[in-house]
């Protein structure tokens, strides 16, 4: 699954993308970021508040309950400061 | 039927102007043209320029769904949104927003309520680059624009 980072997520992250193999376990978006949290200092890091973090499912706003399923793209980034 | 609302995500400028006369240019049926602008400020001399993130494909997506849902919600001519990205210094533009309507009201209403759900909505990430120069820092979010856009429910 492609996932990709913006603003503080990213720069904690220290990648804009990346490319993950889920393991059968994942199958929400709760679930990919246990998991991603798993993976090394930088990403416990940035998903350290969890609280904090927005989602978007193939550039659509989920909260973090809905199911990956076939979605081919996962964004994590903070509230959003536009406009 | 529904106006099919004018989106544009652009790191370039835009023209108040001749955004404006493109809802309303041989037309006689707009009686009302509201624009909203939204500028850097220098944030009383201690800020050098903001820097604005956004996601590429979701950013245009998402503007379109929410310009869409105004364009339902009220009796629109026209409807345009455009939204910069990149580094962009005080004084000068962000974000634009211009409702065209037959009366006042819905004009005003929808661009309100735009410029709300953008805030909160759109994937749009400002970074703030000090005066006095340093590495800079996101800004955060604010509890009232949530409150603002709570209003539309």
């Amino acid at each position: 699954m492609n996932i990709r980072y913006f603003a503080w997520v990213r720069e904690r992250v220290g990648v804009e993308e990346e490319t993950i193999e889920l393991p059968a376990s994942v199958a929400t978006v709760a679930d990919l970021i246990t998991h991603l949290k798993t993976l090394d200092d930088n990403h416990a890091a940035a998903f350290e508040e969890e609280d904090a973090i927005r989602v978007a499912l193939d550039q659509m706003h989920v909260e973090t309950d809905a199911v990956l399923g076939n979605a081919r793209e996962v964004a994590f980034f903070p509230p959003m400061t536009g406009g | 039927m529904a106006v099919t609302p004018l989106v544009r995500v652009q790191a370039e400028d835009f023209d108040l102007q001749a955004e404006s006369l493109r809802l309303t240019e041989g037309r006689k049926d707009v009686g009302a043209l509201v624009t909203f602008t939204g500028l850097c400020r220098d944030e009383a001399g201690t800020l050098a320029a903001l820097e604005l993130e956004h996601y590429p494909g979701m950013a245009e997506a998402e503007l379109t769904r929410i310009a869409g849902e105004a364009a339902a919600r009220w009796p629109l001519t026209g409807l345009t949104v455009i939204h910069r990205f990149g580094k962009i210094a005080p004084g000068h533009n962000i974000v634009l927003v211009i409702a065209a309507s037959s009366h006042r009201r819905a004009a005003f209403e929808a661009a309100d309520f735009l410029m709300d759900y953008l805030k909160t909505r759109a994937p749009f990430w400002k970074k703030e680059h000090p005066a006095e120069g340093g590495s800079g820092a996101w800004v955060e979010a604010k509890t009232e624009d949530d409150t603002d856009a709570a209003r539309w429910t």
